[in-house]
């Protein structure tokens, strides 16, 4: 046997794919073999460890060490310091696990202690690439006892008393979206799960994915037994390249060790899974939408009733759960439904992953019992807001979600909540924005996603958020009315009411929770012609403070257009007629002479 | 059959299982505007104009889509439900090209009509707007994205009902247009140029491509102008002007063309006994000389163009012979005009059709037995409606007329009954049975190839022998139909196909029905009664009894399917790509 | 995959690969002084043969673990054994020979090898 005394885990996620970790596996294994180590240290490449801001992340076992921002050059030092001579690279460890010359464990780490790590408990632990990593921390255990000790009733009855609910954006009881299927009669039936991530910002699934493939598949196995479906569609978008090689990686593994396929634990059920690749249109993270993606047509909404558990794919019934739903099964299966639910609130139970973005200083992904207040994740786990600002909203649930105002801190994130509150959990994204964002402008940004996104089916969403995006752009550009805003919110509602699929039903979701929470921006827009936060371009107006100006000409010239006019030794002027707003002038003042108004 | 019991504004209503609650509205007496929904064509739930409130459901849903279940409470005129679908015309109409006054389709436009019942006013969400050029390239079909609401009619008829599917939408969002594949035009692809989706368009962004200006010129020239109408025409260009459905108007239409000024009013009934003249000699000869065989009909210009593009392999199966009008055209060129001493390039013979393919047939290169085209224009029973309204003459108010001698005023019903599927079998099968038995035979009626089923199969037993027949109408059965001949599954001898549902009556050339119509009419039925009861009324119903017939092989042709007939009266075909 | 056994089977062999990544509260930690010094000692043989050991004996609940210069050069190698519930422990100069023995009565029997402790050194 192998004499491996110390494992150097790389995370291979995307962030940290795309900060360089792959030239740092090939370093490791060369300085490896340099220092003749390559026979006791083991180099594995793993899943997302959520800290994105710190990529690319190599963490070393068995001391736990928490290597950040590690470069090629810093790979000897690490081997000759660390694996070689026992001394950690202290210049090198997350300045958070470093306390008093000592080495913290991670967990110990504001980041890591309010989080609770169920979904991606495998995440940036084993390697994905590997079944057998995943069988050493219980992998398909849950799918061993459901065939063989349990009847499909008991496990939709599990399933039910955990009280998972649908982590993709609605929040609905999974155990009763399978018991439905399970009793639609029908000698076909399917599982498929939407791994379609799409909302802006949002990396929860892709990094399960990456990092836990199995747990997927196992979950996915486990509902066709449930259901009474022996096949399973992946349905990915194809911009997650290593999602897509890792899925496959582990379909074909599961095949080669007979868990999935014919006759499994030799119970007779049969169970294959394929992968279906999206073209990255947001709709299709619809459920209708996406099973008509995989049945090869223009991935458009189908009306529901019928819903798919009774006319899904191809007709026949499905049930669709998103990755994060699907990774929440097995844990369920292995410590128990009264395990679960003793996470999280009386109505949400377990825990919700976040993609944690925006002004905020620890950028990555997050974890957390439900129930947990946006205040423990902006502060505490997110490590508050940058430079000093002000944290203003939080935004979740993207496009099809609310701003929750810093008035409302202090609630508890669960499903209830944030909808009462006129946001959603959606699939979790949340984006953290300071005084320095202006609402109004937030809300276009939404809008203009959604009507890019827009399939174009139905006449409320294909025009109706192009004419809310035209109205929030006049008023953005100091062209609004108060008539506009009361359209405006009286169009929300239209295509709220009207429109065929939860794409454009939550499409002006962003637009009234920010007319809820700061409707005097809105009126300081088209009142005032005014942006209180200084975003909207066409409402603001750069001067020079003639007491602060010393006369040095740097801003004029730098000004593109030449608007900035003086003499030198004496107060410059804009010409706010030529001047075109770009803030190179401001940049440039080392006075602080030149400020927007 | 089950009933399901629900309440629509508070009324309790019970309809058959797997009805939609616009379904049972309506049965309550109660209108509920729909603008993507046809029936039997398009179902999608897209516009958003039927609208209804379903207790505890969360948002508004579309009536047209969603199936009753018992104990469901509806409500179709609560203020939010009228609220929201003036909303959602509203929005339409802000991305509509609203030139009403010069659209083809002013006051018979179903969003025209919508705009007046729900009381619309002004535009309040006026903003950018789409603009595309239009596509007039196909000879048949023009395209004016402009007007389009993507509704969806069209691609659903085109796709689903045709099964040619050569349009769909493209892009997203608000940039969602209907076209054909990697932009090309309607008249670059495999379109057959059935014009269904003309026929199911609610507005004005589909239309014939116009020829009456062309016909006016010709009128007006010193050319001798010579006319005939199909004889689905007559079943309903009463309509556009306020005549019942199903209503024949042979002898007033007859009376209008006259007075349009045509030189000669002839009826392509001539032309059909014809067809059938040479139709059933060729079926016989391939029966008896063991020909290729099932013998398809090549009547449908729609249907011969999807046989070259998709089933390539059964170009031998189809008839050799050219379509009535066609024959028809060939003979005017040729014997009438020795007999009447005009020289034939001094004829300009126009076509009344139902149909919006027969102006693609009228330019393939082949059909031009004379020298020039053997039938120089081609309008549809709209463009007559409209140049009849032109002229200031009241239709309603004509005098009944018969059509011009020779050919016109002596016609077989066989030739009539062309206008509905099964129509050409059964006055094939008329003469067929005559000609191989030698018998007189006094039942005509055929009932078995009648009626709207998709795919008809009888076997009609003559003399000692039996035929086996199959009629399709629709594109769609017609498919279905040949992929069974193909697979062996069905062995019949003679098939009749027409590219439109319904037959010719029901071609992408007749006057538009609006959808709220088509939910309690079937016009396919009804107009065809119109073309029954015409056969019925006449004395002769079989073809080869139509003297004209008997003159003009006597004096002319020679036998059916001889050379001279041969080269005036048949054709060939080529497979054509996909695209 | 045909029965459960036969997965248990797979993880138990499988187990040993992941182990190393755990959280470790309850197991044994074997500290070796790996500095310059320990090195030049000959701590590198003493590392593998502890390794040896304790993959022979299959033990799960084990790190074998580097540090740097404890500070008493001339004692070097020296192995630091952290066991639950007990002192640390300090055995110096040790060479692999003496690896078999603090192994099976310490780490296994809970009997630290008193003979090889810092303070059998005279410390």
């Amino acid at each position: 046997m192998e004499l491996v005394r110390s494992h150097v885990l790389i995370c291979g996620g995307t962030g940290c794919t795309s900060s360089g970790s792959e030239v740092l596996h090939e370093e490791f294994d060369e300085m490896l073999v340099k220092y003749g180590l390559d026979k006791e240290v083991k180099v594995i490449k793993t899943g997302c460890f959520g800290l994105c801001a710190l990529g690319p992340v190599v963490v070393v076992y068995p001391e736990g060490a928490f290597y950040s921002r590690v470069k090629k050059e810093d790979v000897e030092e690490i081997v000759q310091e660390h694996l070689l001579k026992g001394r950690i690279v202290k210049r090198l460890v997350y300045d958070e696990t470093v306390e008093q010359n000592d080495i913290k464990s991670l967990n110990d780490v504001n980041f890591y202690k309010k989080q609770q790590r169920v979904a991606l408990r495998n995440c940036g632990v084993i390697n994905p690439e590997n079944i057998e990593e995943y069988i050493a921390v219980d992998g398909y255990q849950a799918l061993g006892k459901v065939l063989t000790e349990m009847t499909p009733e008991e496990v939709i009855d599990t399933v039910k008393k955990s009280g998972l609910r649908g982590r993709g954006g609605g929040g609905f009881p999974t155990g009763t979206k399978w018991d439905f299927a399970r009793k639609s009669v029908n000698e076909q039936k399917y599982v498929c799960c939407n791994a379609d991530e799409g909302d802006p910002g949002a990396f929860m699934d892709r990094s399960v994915l990456e990092g836990d493939p199995h747990s997927v598949l196992e979950a996915m196995a486990i509902a066709g037994y449930a259901i009474g479906a022996n096949q399973g569609y992946i349905y990915i978008r194809a911009e997650y390249p290593i999602a897509v090689r890792r899925l496959q990686i582990a379909i074909d593994q599961a095949k080669e060790y007979g868990l999935l396929g014919k006759n499994i634990f030799d119970t007779g059920f049969d169970f294959d899974i394929e992968l279906r690749l999206g073209a990255g249109a947001f709709v299709c993270g619809e459920e209708t939408a996406l099973m008509t993606s995989i049945e090869g047509h223009r991935g458009e909404p189908r009306p529901r009733p019928p819903f798919p558990a009774v006319k899904g794919l191809w007709e026949k019934p499905t049930i669709l759960n998103n990755v994060e739903t699907y990774a929440n099964i097995p844990v369920i299966f292995n410590k128990g439904a009264d395990w679960f639910a003793s996470i999280g609130t009386e109505k949400s139970k377990g825990t919700k992953v976040f993609a944690l973005g925006g002004k905020i200083n620890n950028t990555g992904l997050v974890e957390i019992p439900m129930g947990t207040t946006l205040r423990e994740i902006v502060e505490e786990i997110g490590g508050g807001v940058p430079n000093g600002k002000k944290f203003k909203a939080a935004q979740t649930g993207g496009p099809s979600g609310g701003c929750i105002p810093a008035s409302l801190i202090d609630t508890p994130i669960d499903y209830d909540s944030l909808i009462s509150i006129g946001s959603m959990m959606g699939s979790g994204g949340l984006i953290v924005m300071d005084e320095d964002n202006c609402m109004v402008d937030i809300a276009k940004f939404f809008l203009e996603f959604t009507v890019d996104e827009s399939c174009g089916k139905c006449t409320p969403c294909r025009i109706g958020t192009k004419r809310l995006l035209e109205i929030l752009d006049k008023i953005t550009k100091g062209q609004g009315t108060l008539e506009d805003i009361d359209r405006l919110e009286a169009l929300c509602y239209h295509i709220k009411n009207a429109s065929l699929c939860g794409l454009g039903q939550t499409a002006p979701n962003p637009v009234l929770s920010t007319l809820r929470y700061f409707r005097d921006e809105y009126e300081a827009h088209v009142v005032e012609k005014r942006c209180p936060a200084g975003v909207c371009k066409a409402l603001l107006s750069y001067v020079i403070d003639p007491e602060k100006c010393k006369g040095c000409s740097a801003c004029s010239r730098k000004c593109p257009v030449g608007a900035i006019s003086g003499e030198i030794k004496k107060p410059f002027v804009i010409d706010t007629t030529k001047c075109i707003k770009c803030g190179v002038c401001m940049e440039t003042c080392k006075f602080g002479a030149v400020v927007k108004k | 059959m089950d009933m399901v019991n629900l309440k629509i504004n508070g009324q309790p209503v019970s309809v058959p299982a797997g009805s939609t609650v616009l379904e049972a509205a309506r049965a309550a007496g109660i209108e509920i505007p729909t603008l993507c929904y046809l029936k039997d064509v398009s179902q999608t739930g897209s516009c958003r104009m039927c609208l209804v409130e379903i207790k505890g459901g969360r948002a508004l849903q579309a009536a047209c889509v969603y199936p009753v279940a018992e104990g469901i409470e509806v409500q179709t005129n609560t203020p939010t439900v009228r609220e929201a679908r003036k909303a959602v015309l509203e929005l339409m109409l802000s991305n509509h090209d609203r030139k009403c006054l010069t659209c083809p389709r002013n006051r018979n436009c179903e969003l025209q009509a919508l705009s007046d019942e729900l009381g619309v006013s002004d535009i309040p969400y006026e903003g950018e707007r789409n603009e595309y050029a239009i596509d007039d390239i196909s000879p048949s079909i023009v395209r004016d994205n402009n007007k389009c609401i993507l509704c969806r009619r069209c691609v659903n008829v085109c796709k689903n009902v045709q099964t040619v599917g050569v349009i769909d939408t493209m892009e997203r969002g608000f940039k969602t247009k209907v076209g054909c594949a990697f932009e090309a035009s309607l008249g670059e692809v495999d379109c057959v140029n059935c014009g269904q989706c003309i026929a199911v368009c609610p507005v004005g962004a589909l239309r014939e491509k116009s020829s009456v200006k062309d016909v006016w010129d010709a009128l007006a020239s010193d050319k001798h102008v010579v006319v005939q109408t199909a004889p689905a025409v007559r079943a309903a260009i009463g309509e556009e002007f306020g005549l019942p459905m199903g209503e024949p108007v042979t002898g007033k239409m007859a009376a209008a063309l006259r007075r349009l000024g045509f030189d000669k009013v002839f009826d392509t009934d001539f032309g059909a006994d014809l067809t059938i003249m040479e139709e059933g000699t060729e079926l016989i000869h391939r029966m008896q000389n063991g020909g290729v065989l099932p013998m398809i009909t090549s009547c449908s210009p729609g249907w011969v163009k999807f046989c070259e593009h998709n089933f390539p392999d059964f170009i031998p199966n189809l008839s050799s012979c050219k379509s009535p009008h066609e024959m028809f055209g060939a003979i005017i060129k040729s014997y009438y005009a020795e007999k009447a001493g005009i020289d034939p390039k001094n004829i300009y013979t126009v076509s009344v059709m139902p149909c919006t393919a027969k102006k693609f047939e009228a330019q393939r290169d082949e059909l031009a037995a004379t020298g020039t085209p053997d039938v120089d224009a081609v309008i549809t029973t709209r463009e007559l409606a409209q140049m009849i309204k032109q002229s200031g003459i009241q239709f309603a108010k004509l005098p009944d007329e018969v059509f011009d001698s020779p050919f016109g005023d002596e016609a077989s019903g066989a030739g009539v009954i062309f206008g509905a599927t099964g129509g050409v079998m059964e006055a094939a099968l008329r003469t067929v049975a005559e000609v191989l038995t030698g018998e007189s035979i006094e039942h005509v009626d055929y009932e078995a190839v009648r009626g709207l089923e998709g795919v008809k199969i009888a076997s009609v037993q003559i003399g000692d022998k039996t035929v086996r027949a199959a009629v399709a109408h629709g594109l769609g059965n017609a498919r279905k139909l040949l992929n069974s001949v193909r697979s062996g599954e069905t062995q019949v001898d003679f098939i009749e196909i027409m590219a439109c549902p319904g037959g010719c009556v029901t071609g992408g050339g007749q006057p538009i029905v609006s959808s709220r119509i088509k939910m309690d009419v079937n016009v396919s039925a009804e107009r065809a009664k119109a073309i029954y009861a015409e056969d019925k009324a006449l004395k002769i119903r079989k073809s080869h009894e139509n003297p004209y017939i008997k003159q003009l092989y006597s004096e002319y042709l020679g036998e059916p399917g001889g050379h001279k007939a041969h080269e005036l009266l048949h054709t060939h075909y080529v497979a054509r790509p996909k695209y | 995959m045909k029965s459960l056994a036969e997965l248990q089977a797979l993880k138990q062999k499988a187990i040993e690969n992941v182990n190393l990544r755990k959280d470790r509260e309850d197991g044994v930690r074997v500290v070796v002084g790996m500095a310059t010094c320990g090195i030049a000692a000959g701590a590198r043989p003493v590392m593998t043969s502890f390794l040896e050991e304790i993959g022979k004996r299959n033990l799960n609940n084990v790190a074998v673990e580097q540090t740097g210069c404890i500070g008493l050069c001339r004692l070097e190698p020296i192995v630091e054994v952290y066991a639950p519930g007990q002192d640390k422990v300090t055995y110096v100069k040790m060479t692999p020979d003496k690896v078999a023995r603090v192994v099976a009565e310490h780490i296994v029997n809970g009997q630290p090898v008193a003979e090889y402790t810092i303070g059998a050194a005279g410390m």
